[in-house]
């Protein structure tokens, strides 16, 4: 079949995915087709909080970055520090682009001495192969070649023991792997979600394999497969930002003052001054000393209407900044978001927020008190306990 | 240790002017050349023995005259054989054009409707460059607020545009971006003088008369000194012999033989320089009189800088279209019968022009080249064995990768000695040494990148502020401590000096 005729691919698991898709409420996602409600999406938060969950992972954007120079090559391209990432490690990172404006997040994986795992949310290899000019790497795109697979929740490390993967040791951004099926798989206590939970990669030969014996070992535990939705309610209660939800990537802004940087996204804490030079670190330097213009924060906001891509204000009269994401959070019943706000109005406690809520056809405008809180909203111990905690 | 305020790499006439000008603002500077003499592209060689001639450029026409008068460079030993040079636009048939006075004021043997033509597109175009002219003198503009630009100088320039008339400033504006060759077309006949003109606008470029924006390279030649071409004493070695004196003199220390292996880099700023050595100097300002290109690539290193911009300076387009032909001959050449004194241009059309350059697209030899020859041992003696005569000659087109380069470097001389030849009959039985450098060999000899002489094509996209490219254009490199101050930077290439005397200029702006 011509590639025009399937617009969207099918990931290893859609022989899986698709036959319990029961709502068949499918969503793009970086080319591929995948599910955003399988029957119930409050039922797959539940899982995701209560039980044990499984999500297609595979059109997350993978790169491998392997040679001598591959430490030094990330140090160059991201503003953390990618050498002190032990191999059998994962840290969340950011890169930028020369005016140290964000290009995207994502996570890296160091496999070994030389050889990384780069995971995010948007194409960069373009990007990704003039940074390694000058640098003994090779950098390709291997999103293909591996199956992903997020199983989160309280009993994910019971359910993982189950299907025979002892996870008792695994710290949290670790990396461990077994045999499965005659092959490999990659375990990475990594997750979405705040929780409990791991990230289980495979070869795509295997996938289906793998799915089945997750289901068939936690279906004691209640484990189900989760769409988009619900996982998305779960990342807003971590307090985790999505690409192009909660930031647009510098080099897809059309609009000059869209692109934001660490500064501006709160990622800043990342930034490893004094491991040298990295892209976008003369600008950033200068932004430190100049100041920024937007800030990135977590809401309380009163009662309990989700105010999803509301406007926010300062004192209800001058508009001060947007909701990018926002729910009512069942795990900690409030009425959460995570907002853009002009700086210095995000240290202030004269924000007001402005939602139209839907009511019966009808807009109802509601001005709702918000007040900044931390993120994450939701961080339950037990996504730290090692070893995990047996429910 | 540090062994001086400034370390300029690079002692080529921009990387003297630049320490000339810096030491006369009291700091101490060092001059690094990696050839065994300074001076780079103003050299004067002997290829054979008894046989001298202007290495590379043979021609003065944009020589700074804030270089000229701030190094003082007559007392320094610069003088010239022949000022105003004429112009011969040959004739395979004899019936030669002879253009007299700067760029072609008085043309003898155009028919009046002609010879009035001519008069009115000089006098506009030497009036365009005029109005562009001070801009050689300055800093490019930035695009960027709060970007430091002179607003008063720029404002005072741009009243100078504007003050062209409504006619001509309309004129000016249908003009700036305009291709040589239609404008050449539209107002003259004369193909002698139309080619002519057409190989002196690409003279140097890597574009032909019928490429995009070319004739802005015509008036940036009449920039320099509307037209006027001079011939130094002593060939191009002299000017470059009196820079040098005039940079001794100002207290400027000079290295030859130090080839600069790369930039030292200590807290994010450039701190010195490591030759090849292994040894190291030290120095709070480096500056690269050198190939933008090279500097950023091979001597600062992709760690140093954000990938977007090192990406970009990889893309600095250095196409070198030009080769430079030196012929000793036993007997004097008659190229039936012009002024052996004069400048003497094979260019029969603009379509001999752009032919020419068509060959060098698909990395061919063109078969008829079109160049630009002078006899320096007929402007002064001491060039040639009595009796004998030096030719210098820069011939175009040149393939500058071509696939077998000796194949194309024996090809080329061939073809041009072929062309010569029919302007010159017996000139080829006059030949006692020929040497032919190709843009690579320009390139290995000069450290040219692609063997362009202006180390970097000049062309309306990489010129003011784009040139080399956009943040590097105003001298200053985002690598704190580093500065650009060769050809590579604005305005360009020529032996000028005015990129590191701008380069100076910024940088005892900025530091002050």
């Amino acid at each position: 079949m011509n590639h025009y005729h399937t617009p969207l691919r099918q990931t290893p698991f859609h022989p899986r995915t698709a036959a319990l898709n029961r709502l068949n409420q499918w969503g793009a996602w970086a080319g591929y087709t995948t599910a955003l409600t399988y029957d119930d999406a409050t039922m797959e938060y539940t899982a995701i909080r209560n039980g044990a969950s499984l999500y297609d992972l595979c059109p997350m954007v993978k790169y491998r970055i392997q040679g001598p120079g591959a430490a030094d090559y990330l140090n160059r391209l991201t503003i953390r520090n990618a050498a002190k990432l032990t191999p059998g490690g994962v840290h969340y990172t950011v890169w930028c682009d020369d005016a140290g404006l964000v290009l995207d997040d994502g996570t890296l994986f160091r496999h070994a001495a030389d050889d990384y795992m780069l995971c995010c949310q948007e194409r960069h290899l373009p990007w990704l192969l003039d940074s390694a000019v000058g640098y003994d790497v090779q950098v390709r795109e291997i999103t293909e070649e591996l199956a992903a697979l997020s199983l989160q929740g309280p009993c994910a490390a019971t359910v993982l023991h189950a299907a025979g993967f002892d996870m008792s040791k695994l710290k949290p951004f670790r990396i461990a792997r077994f045999g499965f099926e005659g092959g490999e798989i990659i375990i990475s206590r990594t997750g979405f979600t705040g929780d409990l939970g791991y990230e289980i990669w495979v070869a795509p030969a295997q996938a289906l394999p793998l799915w089945d014996s997750l289901m068939l070992a936690g279906a004691p535990w209640g484990i189900r497969p989760v769409g988009t939705n619900a996982l998305n309610l779960a990342r807003i209660e971590a307090g985790f930002i999505i690409t192009n939800m909660d930031f647009i990537p510098a080099d897809q802004a059309v609009r000059e003052d869209r692109a934001r940087s660490p500064f501006e996204l709160a990622l800043d804490w990342m930034i490893d001054w004094d491991k040298g030079h990295f892209t976008g670190r003369r600008a950033l330097l200068a932004e430190a000393a100049k100041g920024s213009t937007w800030a990135l924060v977590g809401l309380d906001i009163e009662g309990n209407v989700s105010a999803e891509g509301s406007l926010i204000y300062h004192n209800r009269k001058t508009e001060v900044g947007h909701i990018t994401a926002a729910t009512w959070s069942p795990a900690t019943k409030r009425n959460i978001a995570i907002a853009q706000i002009r700086r210095p109005y995000h240290a202030g406690d004269t924000l007001w927020v402005e939602v139209y809520a839907l009511r019966e056809l009808q807009y109802a405008k509601l001005m709702l008190r918000a007040r900044v809180t931390k993120r994450p909203f939701f961080a339950p111990a037990r996504r730290r306990a090692t070893p995990p905690g047996a429910f | 240790m540090r062994s001086s305020d400034a370390i300029i790499i690079g002692g080529g006439t921009n990387g003297l002017a630049c320490a000339t000008r810096l030491a006369a603002s009291g700091r101490r500077v060092t001059v690094l050349e990696a050839a065994p003499t300074m001076g780079g592209g103003a050299c004067t060689v002997e290829f054979a023995p008894g046989y001298r001639v202007s290495g590379l450029a043979h021609l003065v026409m944009n020589l700074d005259p804030r270089v000229m008068q701030g190094m003082d460079l007559a007392r320094h030993g610069l003088g010239f054989a022949v000022t105003n040079l004429a112009t011969t636009a040959l004739s395979a048939t004899g019936d030669h054009l002879a253009l007299a006075g700067p760029f072609g004021a008085q043309i003898n043997g155009l028919p009046e409707t002609e010879r009035a033509a001519w008069a009115a597109l000089r006098l506009r175009l030497l009036a365009f460059a005029s109005v562009l002219a001070p801009f050689n003198a300055m800093t490019p503009p930035r695009i960027a607020r709060g970007a430091g630009n002179d607003y008063l100088r720029l404002a005072k320039l741009g009243l100078g545009v504007r003050a062209l008339g409504k006619e001509d400033f309309r004129e000016f504006l249908r003009m700036i971006l305009i291709n040589v060759a239609d404008v050449l077309e539209d107002d003259l006949a004369d193909d002698r003088l139309r080619g002519a003109l057409a190989f002196d606008t690409t003279l140097g470029a890597w574009l032909g008369p019928r490429s995009p924006n070319s004739l802005i390279l015509l008036l940036n030649r009449l920039a320099g000194a509307q037209g006027q071409l001079s011939v130094p004493r002593g060939g191009m070695g002299a000017v470059a012999g009196a820079m040098a004196s005039a940079a001794m003199a100002a207290g400027v220390n000079l290295r030859c033989g130090a080839r600069v292996a790369r930039v030292l880099v200590t807290r994010d700023a450039a701190s010195g320089v490591m030759l090849h050595t292994g040894e190291e100097l030290h120095a709070p300002l480096v500056i690269s009189a050198i190939n933008p290109r090279v500097t950023f690539q091979r001597l600062v290193g992709a760690q140093h800088l954000d990938a977007g911009f090192f990406t970009r300076t990889a893309h600095i387009r250095s196409r070198g279209g030009a080769a430079k032909l030196h012929l000793a001959l036993t007997g004097t050449p008659d190229f039936r019968g012009a002024d052996a004194i004069s400048r003497l241009v094979i260019a029969p059309s603009v379509r001999g022009v752009e032919d020419a350059f068509n060959a060098v697209k698909y990395g061919e030899v063109p078969e008829a080249p079109v160049m630009e020859i002078i006899l320096p041992s007929a402007h002064e003696p001491g060039m040639a064995p009595e009796g004998c005569h030096t030719l210098s000659a820069i011939v175009q087109f040149a393939p500058h990768a071509p696939a077998d380069p000796d194949a194309a470097r024996a090809q080329m001389l061939e073809n041009t000695l072929r062309q010569m030849e029919v302007h010159a009959p017996g000139l080829r039985a006059l030949i006692h040494h020929a040497e032919l450098l190709m843009p690579c060999d320009i390139a290995a000899r000069y450290g040219m990148e692609g063997g362009n002489w202006h180390h970097g094509e000049m062309a309306v996209e990489q010129m003011l502020f784009l040139r080399p490219l956009p943040g590097a254009a105003q001298y200053a490199t985002p690598l704190p401590g580093l500065w650009l101050a060769g050809a590579g930077s604005h305005p360009g290439g020529g032996i000028s000096g005015a990129a590191g005397w701008n380069a100076a200029e910024r940088i005892i702006k900025v530091q002050a």
